[in-house]
């Protein structure tokens, strides 16, 4: 072989009309990786927690190895109610946007797990920087649908007042930072915040997420920097759903390491996790919140995922990626996953599930109902056209008085004319 | 000549230019599959990987990767997705393309242009509805195009290809899907050249982007009504072609600048100072601006509206300078 430079352009594991292959995800048995104490130092953490993967639940669906939280069948519950109710409210949402009742959206359905998993390891306290596939912490927070559909219908109650896309929430009381058009923003004030915390002696900690795609954002690394200087207590999640829009991981540097392994070389434990696992994304956490919450500092969480819709109502994913990929994913459904665990256990049966889809889905109805009375895109109530000059300060400044009167003075010749 | 929407005519631009010279190439993201605006169509098949380079999500190092490509001889076409995204390259833009010659004695050559997609286009919202043109004209060492249609983008955008310089090209979304006659040949327009795109005695308006539509749109209104305007779409920001203008102003003695950036501190503060400084003689009224108001791009359809500069905020102009009632 001759020796010099070549340009190496990651390929894609299979473009339509081939069939998937997924053999580049290395998986490992549940239960096979150590779970060190979560104060261990870096450098005696073993790799295996980068380059394996924390799986709890079994292909039998039983629970085994260090990992296992051990939740009750009361934590199970909620966590299969969050991941539906997050998956049909999607569901529902869709349908909307197909009717044209709202002009966008963007689904989380395979990547529930690590969201609904991740918030109820966390506490009500600590602050979450969100992106824009996390509605999942929204609803494991107990979100009331119509505040989330307010906003997606930019109604008179909506949250932003008409000025922020659809699924860009957020929700000041609940602990949960807005979302970003531009991506990987949160990561370097996920750090702040925290740092902030560690100063005035606060034991809530940050969490962050962002997608594999966005982790080549400068953010990114600025903010591992910082994190890993000052050993801010905030935990920073990677989810890797495979897919940045219609490029594939390997082109944001997935292909030789996981994303996970790029912790170490900040001074950061990292963790490749099963994100489709409710118990190995929740144990996960756990982990890294514990060593946070102590002093111990950050932790670099990697979820591997699949996104199985589409990046957003703008896309198709026909275009890109075999249609047979999303049946063809090795680590499975995490809703379908949890429940078969539970079902397993005595905990949950079929007869029940279907009892909570239908309660969830009325839910679902019902909220959209509620969101509607506030006002439609086609209906009102309306938001006040003159809000467009609220906000901008604190204090609405002279030259947007004028403004705001000169759009008046053109609106009445407009009426007269 | 055939009819082509602006997409098909920055495509057919950039296909041309990069059969025709192997240096140039395409990065960005999500180019592989065309674009999210469809503006590179076709070419990945066509060019393959190392010509349509489908990046990460870096805007800082793709827009870096051009700088350093264009060093060694290349000539790369930088795709910023959403105008508001560049944001984060702009040292790239500003401290690295833009003086580069300038710091090295004149000894680097950086044939770089690079493109991206602006303005409001259904409710986008704060952070993919910017216009953000006057940033780069405030940059020596830059030059920035905004074509009105289809024609001028294919004409303009061959020439940036072409031009030695950092160019900067925006291309309005709500332009993208307008059409006209554009030659199926490649062909370039000189940079640094006004157009004029309808003749008139009473009143001349220079407007960039989506706002020259609809001030040939007025125009047409006004012409109803007995007022002769003359619309002139200045295509190149920088350097701007004042010669064009001011001829015009010379002849109409009233001028309205609209652009639907913000009108704060928008390139309509630079072409209407221009005109007081080198026509005020010729002036029977005062320069009147145009533009978005002082605030963020909200997302709301009614507030969106509120917001965007059109027709009816030029008509309001033309009754303040007293033309109409």
């Amino acid at each position: 072989m001759s020796r010099k430079p070549r340009l190496h352009i990651p390929p894609a594991p299979a473009r339509p009309g081939a069939d998937p292959d997924f053999s580049y995800i290395d998986i490992v048995e549940a239960g096979s990786v150590p779970r060190p104490d979560p104060h261990t130092r870096l450098r005696e953490i073993p790799n295996s927690l980068i380059f394996d993967m924390v799986r709890v639940l079994d292909d039998a669906h039983a629970p085994v190895g260090p990992w296992d939280p051990q939740l009750d069948p009361e934590e199970l519950q909620a966590g299969l109610r969050f991941m539906l109710e997050t998956r049909l409210y999607d569901d529902h949402m869709l349908r909307m946007h197909r009717q044209g009742k709202i002009s966008f959206y963007m689904k989380s359905r395979g990547e529930e797990a690590v969201s609904v998993a991740a918030a109820m390891a966390l506490r009500p306290g600590d602050m979450l920087f969100p992106s824009y596939r996390n509605q999942g912490l929204q609803i494991s927070r107990g979100r009331n649908l119509a505040d989330l559909m307010n906003q997606c219908l930019s109604n008179s109650a909506d949250m932003c007042k008409g000025r922020q896309m659809p699924i860009m929430y957020h929700w000041r009381r609940g602990n949960i930072f807005s979302i970003s058009g531009n991506l990987t923003t949160q990561y370097p004030q996920a750090v702040g915040w925290a740092m902030a915390a560690a100063i005035k002696g606060e034991d809530d900690i940050a969490a962050s997420w962002i997608g594999e795609g966005s982790s080549a954002e400068a953010d990114f690394h600025h903010a591992m920097t910082f994190a890993a200087v000052y050993m801010a207590p905030v935990v920073l999640n990677i989810v890797n759903n495979q897919y940045a829009i219609s490029t594939f991981q390997g082109t944001a540097g997935g292909e030789r390491r996981p994303f996970a392994a790029r912790g170490p070389g900040y001074g950061i434990p990292g963790i490749r996790v099963d994100g489709n696992d409710f118990l190995a994304v929740y144990a996960a956490t756990t982990w890294a919140a514990e060593r946070a919450r102590a002093g111990t500092g950050p932790t670099l969480i990697e979820h591997v995922t699949y996104r199985v819709d589409a990046h957003s109502t703008s896309d198709d994913p026909s275009r890109y990626r075999s249609k047979a990929e999303p049946q063809a994913w090795p680590l499975g459904d995490p809703v379908e996953r949890l429940k078969a665990h539970m079902i397993k256990f005595g905990q949950w049966s079929e007869s029940r599930h279907e009892a909570l889809v239908a309660e969830i889905t009325e839910q679902v109805a019902s909220a959209w109902e509620e969101a509607c009375s506030y006002g439609t895109m086609a209906e009102g109530p309306f938001l006040d056209k003159n809000e467009l000059f609220e906000d901008v300060y604190r204090d609405m400044p002279t030259h947007l008085i004028q403004q705001r009167e000169q759009m008046l003075e053109v609106d009445r010749w407009g009426e007269e004319n | 000549m055939s009819v082509k929407t602006m997409t098909a005519a920055v495509n057919e631009a950039i296909d041309q230019e990069m059969a025709r010279d192997e240096r140039v190439f395409v990065a960005g993201e999500d180019v592989r599959v065309g674009g999210p605006f469809g503006t590179e169509a076709g070419l990945h098949a066509k060019y393959g990987d190392k010509r349509i380079v489908n990046t990460a999500i870096s805007e800082l190092a793709l827009t870096g990767i051009g700088v350093g490509a264009a060093a060694v001889g290349l000539r790369p076409i930088i795709e910023i997705m959403i105008m508001d995204f560049v944001t984060v390259a702009m040292d790239q833009i500003v401290n690295q393309m833009a003086k580069m010659k300038y710091m090295l004695g004149g000894q680097a050559t950086l044939p770089i242009v690079v493109t991206t997609h602006a303005g409001v286009d259904s409710s986008s919202a704060a952070q993919h509805s910017g216009s953000l043109e006057a940033w780069f004209c405030h940059v020596p060492g830059l030059k920035v195009l905004m074509p009105s249609n289809a024609y001028d983008a294919k004409g303009l955008l061959t020439a940036a290809i072409r031009d030695d310089n950092p160019v900067i090209f925006i291309s309005n979304k709500r332009c993208l899907q307008t059409s006209c006659e554009v030659p199926d040949e490649p062909f370039a327009l000189p940079l640094g050249v006004a157009e004029v795109k309808r003749e008139g005695r009473d009143l001349t308006i220079v407007a960039t982007g989506r706002l020259v539509i609809d001030a040939l749109d007025v125009a047409e209104t006004l012409a109803g009504q007995g007022i002769s305007v003359e619309v002139i779409d200045p295509r190149t920001l920088s350097p701007l072609d004042m010669d064009t203008i001011l001829a015009s102003v010379r002849k109409t003695s009233r001028a309205i600048v609209a652009h639907e950036a913000v009108r704060t501190c928008g390139i309509g503060a630079e072409i209407a100072a221009r005109i007081s400084d080198e026509a005020f003689d010729y002036l029977d009224a005062p320069v009147k601006r145009v533009g978005a108001p002082f605030t963020p791009v909200p997302f709301a359809p009614l507030l969106e509206d509120r917001y965007l500069p059109g027709k009816a905020q030029i008509l309001d102009a033309v009754r303040e300078i007293g033309l109409t009632t």
